[in-house]
């Protein structure tokens, strides 16, 4: 980045801005453009049986050419990655405000602990009688999910969130069946997740839209309006996507165990009830759980995840196959004999490596540290509200929870947007708060800190964000070119989409 | 509680700020009546060493030194150990979906070079970053097919991943998209040509196979594309053995291929996380699920990467969204583009040649004992193999283990018709030692008469 934008005259590179200063990164061009011919990063170990003649043996199957994959070194490999790695934010840079993502820390034992030799290498058609160690990990985990969430039965087979909504929607479906009419529509409110009307189509409802009252919350008298004999559910984020929990939730459950309906929660927000309160104590009869943010573990750039579902007694029958079971010899071993269950959702037995780390990060807890975790995310979110709410819009005045939502409203009369301000935000040395969601808040900003925030770090984030507001005011045009202090600035998505460039390739291909 | 940044007297300055007297008077919004107001029973706070000690003692209950000739799906290969120090940094390790590009070009510039390796891995024009594994990868492709195709029904072969099968069905069964299995031919071990014809229709979507299949043989793709093009379906095919694609020429007739990337540098660990990656055409990108980054151009013109074609996602589109995918497997592909650069092009076609020499060997020395049959001997495949003998396979399964060897994985519970078969594998890890041990613990099974 040589050209320096116009704007970012107000920002010299040496200007310290809170916690940050600029600081020199490698330029590196795709792995592709370092490759030529003879080099390498391998060496195998020799053949120890006869060489065979591949193309005898394959016939037409045979590759006559190879995949040009790149050919380098390995000093290449670890400068490459390692460079590509600086150009990104992390956790473990700072504070990360994603709303509804819970960038919490990652603790590095359970890294260890996922790596260990017993665990790693085990595989999922060993014998069980040779895999009760894992299976004991399992069991535990299971045991602590359901004894957190208050449920009765669980399944870790899901590989994320949004598969753990299909398998929840899918449970619901078999115990609709299961007593003669499988329903027809699941009901979404507007704050909820895109993920939500997404699994309800998946699972071959229609989505019905339930509008949010005046507070953001649940219109309890709209919801029992629309509840028929028809309605399978209703998905409900609690607490909800603006941080607020839904208070009359048990009204919510009657209204629609009233009609045969269930309650099915996106467990997204677990983070603000650990050790609290407990969904299945207040009339959630199926409910998900992210374990890649209420239990710790990474996000990795995207994935993986582990979407562990939990039910109530009277959806257990119908959970995917295979079940874990202590047989009468006092073994663990895996149950497929399970005439009503919803059938497989994945090959093998889930994402089993965020079981471990999730465990990991349970046992480091313990009840009292859990409990301390959920109060402390929430206090961190009540603070950054309360050092807030006097520069920028809170348009639900409900009392928080984890997360704090508030709107764009006084910074964008002056034509600055949410996504301004996130962009400023990142020259401030801070990730961006999750931008324009949820839906239901025009312009939001949503900030989620986690427990992991010390006050200082929340201090600095506070201040940067006060500082942004008067930017606003003083030099709106400072904002609305952010951010001046990263190796790219704004990037064009449109042309991005427009014309796709999806894969290298080489000159004059 | 060493993970929590803050002393008691932190805590009590910010609820003042807050205005709050108690943290509980945070928690005023949740009813009374719901408050948990005991400790969760769950085991009580562990140091670091006690949780490593709780873990070390359940690595050893799995029982360990077993020469493991177990794959269906799963595939032992060697790891590099860059790819650990790689993917441990922590700004790969702890950071989100890249959706604020300017601080997230490191994922995005990985993710676009692991679109690329897949696409000249499989012959096809673009791929995904990613899908779950290989088996919700399958089922996301047939829902593809039905919508590029607008119609409903598909094909599968009989020699796809059982649990592949299952989680297909699962998927299909909700949303009006029946399928037929075809089976194969007894003496190959490939899909039925004959009856694969017979059972396309106007309606049919598409056909998918795996290949090499779940009993290692390499399917004639070329002939079943012929056959699925014909009637205007297309042809989807699942590679569950990546390491594969080093030896076996790519499925470049397909339509779409769903790929299980395990077997690039990533541990077996139970069987997940795993990384399934879809490929197709360019002409259907609109209607491919899962994430994919593009090339552009910032502000000041430097190439950079941003996800795109959100439009077909979930928090864009919704409940008309080509799939509900969210959170993906990020940092396992990530593994797999580490592992391809380790590997590169040469490295690769090495690695695939000695697994096809060692599944070779193991193949011969296994079917030389007396009683043991290799089944669609004349077949080619990649890395495993059918072997079928008169012995019960758990009584025989036991024998070896008791000689410190886990043979083959039973197929008698899917494939029943094929009698007391075992599905082995061969990988570069597994010595000619190993494979003459596991032999000689056949021969022994097969002396006592059994």
């Amino acid at each position: 980045m040589e050209t320096m934008h116009p704007v970012s005259a107000h920002t010299p590179r040496n200007t310290t801005l809170g916690k940050v200063r600029t600081h020199p990164t490698q330029n590196e061009g795709l792995i592709f453009e370092k490759s030529s011919p003879g080099k390498r990063a391998v060496k195998l170990a020799p053949l120890d049986v006869p060489e065979v003649d591949a193309a005898a043996l394959l016939g037409d199957a045979f590759r006559s050419e190879p995949a040009p994959l790149p050919e380098v070194s390995e000093i290449e490999i670890i400068r490459h990655f390692t460079r590509l790695s600086t150009w990104n934010y992390a956790i473990d840079l700072g504070m990360y405000p994603l709303g509804s993502c819970t960038m919490k820390y990652n603790p590095r034992v359970n890294e260890f602990v996922a790596r260990l030799e017993g665990i790693a290498e085990a595989h999922p058609y060993q014998p069980e009688s040779l895999a009760q160690g894992s299976l004991e990990v399992v069991r535990e985990l299971e045991q602590c999910l359901i004894e957190i969430t208050g449920m009765d039965a669980i399944t870790l087979q899901p590989a994320a969130g949004a598969h753990g909504e299909f398998t929840g929607i899918l449970l619901v479906r078999a115990y609709h069946e299961s007593r003669g009419n499988a329903r027809r529509k699941i009901i979404v409110p507007d704050s909820a997740h895109g993920t939500n009307p997404a699994t309800a189509a998946i699972c071959g409802y229609e989505v019905q839209n339930l509008k949010s009252n005046a507070l953001g919350m649940v219109d309890v008298a709209e919801l029992e309006r629309i509840v028929d004999e028809d309605t399978a559910a209703l998905m409900l984020t609690n607490p909800s996507t603006i941080g607020v929990f839904e208070s009359e939730i048990h009204r919510i459950a009657d209204v629609l165990h009233a009609k045969g309906a269930l309650l099915y929660m996106d467990g997204a927000n677990m983070n603000a009830l650990v050790g609290k309160a407990r969904p299945g104590d207040f009339g959630v009869d199926v409910m998900h759980l992210n374990l890649h943010k209420t239990f710790s573990t990474p996000h990795g750039g995207g994935g993986p995840g582990s979407g562990p579902v939990a039910c109530k007694a009277i959806l257990e029958p119908f959970l995917p196959t295979p079940v874990l079971a202590r047989r009468g010899d006092g073994t663990l071993g895996w149950n497929f004999d399970r005439p009503q269950s919803v059938g497989r959702v994945r090959a093998y037995y889930g994402n089993y490596g965020m079981f471990v780390r999730a465990l990991g990060y349970i046992l480091a807890n313990g009840p009292d540290g859990l409990r301390q975790t959920t109060e402390d995310a929430v206090l961190n979110a009540n603070y950054v509200r309360a050092s807030l709410e006097d520069l920028y819009e809170l348009p639900y005045k409900t009392a928080s929870m984890h997360e704090v939502v508030f709107s764009d409203k006084r910074q964008a009369a002056r034509g600055v947007k949410t996504g301004d301000i996130a962009k400023r935000i990142i020259d401030y040395g801070f990730h961006p708060f999750t931008v324009s969601f949820p839906l239901i808040v025009s312009g939001a900003l949503m900030i989620e800190p986690t427990e992991s925030e010390s006050k200082e770090e929340l201090d600095r984030f506070i201040e940067a964000m006060r500082a942004i507001a008067q930017e606003v005011d003083e030099t709106p045009e400072l904002v609305k070119h952010a951010p001046h202090s990263t190796r790219v600035s704004r990037l064009d998505e449109a042309t991005a989409a427009r014309k796709p460039i999806l894969r290298w390739r080489p000159a004059g291909e | 509680m060493r993970y929590l940044p803050k002393s008691p007297a932190e805590r009590n300055s910010m609820l003042e700020k807050i205005g709050a007297r108690h943290v509980d008077d945070l928690f005023v919004a949740i009813p009374e009546e719901y408050r948990l107001r005991r400790d969760l029973k769950i085991p009580p706070q562990m140091g670091e060493s006690e949780i490593i000690e709780y873990f070390r003692k359940a690595a050893a209950q799995n029982g360990s030194g077993y020469a493991s000739f177990l794959g269906a799906g799963c595939y032992r290969h060697y790891r590099p150990v860059v790819i650990d120090s790689i993917v441990q940094r922590g700004e790969f390790l702890t950071s989100y979906t890249p959706y604020q590009a300017e601080i997230t070009q490191g994922t995005l510039q990985a993710i676009f070079e692991f679109q690329t390796m897949i696409c000249e891995l499989t012959g096809m024009d673009v791929a995904n970053a990613s899908m779950y594994d290989g088996s919700t990868g399958a089922a996301e492709a047939v829902m593809m097919a039905a919508r590029i195709t607008g119609r409903s029904h598909s094909v599968i072969a009989q020699t796809v991943h059982p649990e592949y099968r299952e989680v297909m069905a699962t998927y299909a069964q909700h949303q009006g998209l029946p399928s037929t299995t075809v089976g194969y031919d007894p003496r190959t071990g490939r899909i039925q040509l004959e009856l694969l014809d017979a059972a396309i229709t106007e309606d049919t979507a598409c056909v998918l196979v795996q290949s090499p299949n779940f009993f290692g043989v390499i399917e004639d793709i070329p002939a079943i594309a012929e056959i699925a093009h014909a009637k205007g379906a297309l042809l989807i095919v699942s590679i569950a053995e990546a390491v594969s694609l080093g030896a076996v020429r790519p499925p470049v007739e397909a339509d779409i291929v769903s790929l299980e990337a395990q077997s690039f540098g990533v541990a077996i660990s139970y069987g997940g996380p795993f990384c399934g990656v879809i490929a197709t055409r360019e002409k259907y990108i609109r209607q491919m699920p899962g994430r994919l980054a593009g090339q552009t151009l910032d502000a000041d013109g430097n190439r950079g990467f941003v996800l795109t074609l959100a439009t077909r996602e979930q928090h864009i589109r919704r409940e008309k969204a080509t799939s509900n995918i969210c959170t993906n497997q990020a940092l396992v592909a990530l593994m797999a583009t580490v592992y391809l650069t380790v590997y590169g092009k040469e490295g690769l076609r090495e690695l695939a040649m000695q697994n096809l020499a060692k599944t070779e060997f193991a193949r011969r020395t296994l079917t030389a004992q007396p009683g043991q049959n290799c089944l669609f001997e004349a077949s080619p495949r990649f890395n495993e193999f059918v072997l079928t003998s008169e012995e019960p396979v758990a009584e025989m399964q036991a024998r070896l283990r008791a000689q410190g060897i886990l043979g083959g994985v039973d197929l008698t519970r899917w494939y029943p018709e094929l009698g007391q078969a075992t599905l082995w594998c061969v990988t570069e890890l597994n010595t000619r030692a190993q494979m003459e041990a596991a032999a000689q613990a056949l021969a022994t099974s097969s002396a006592v008469g059994v």
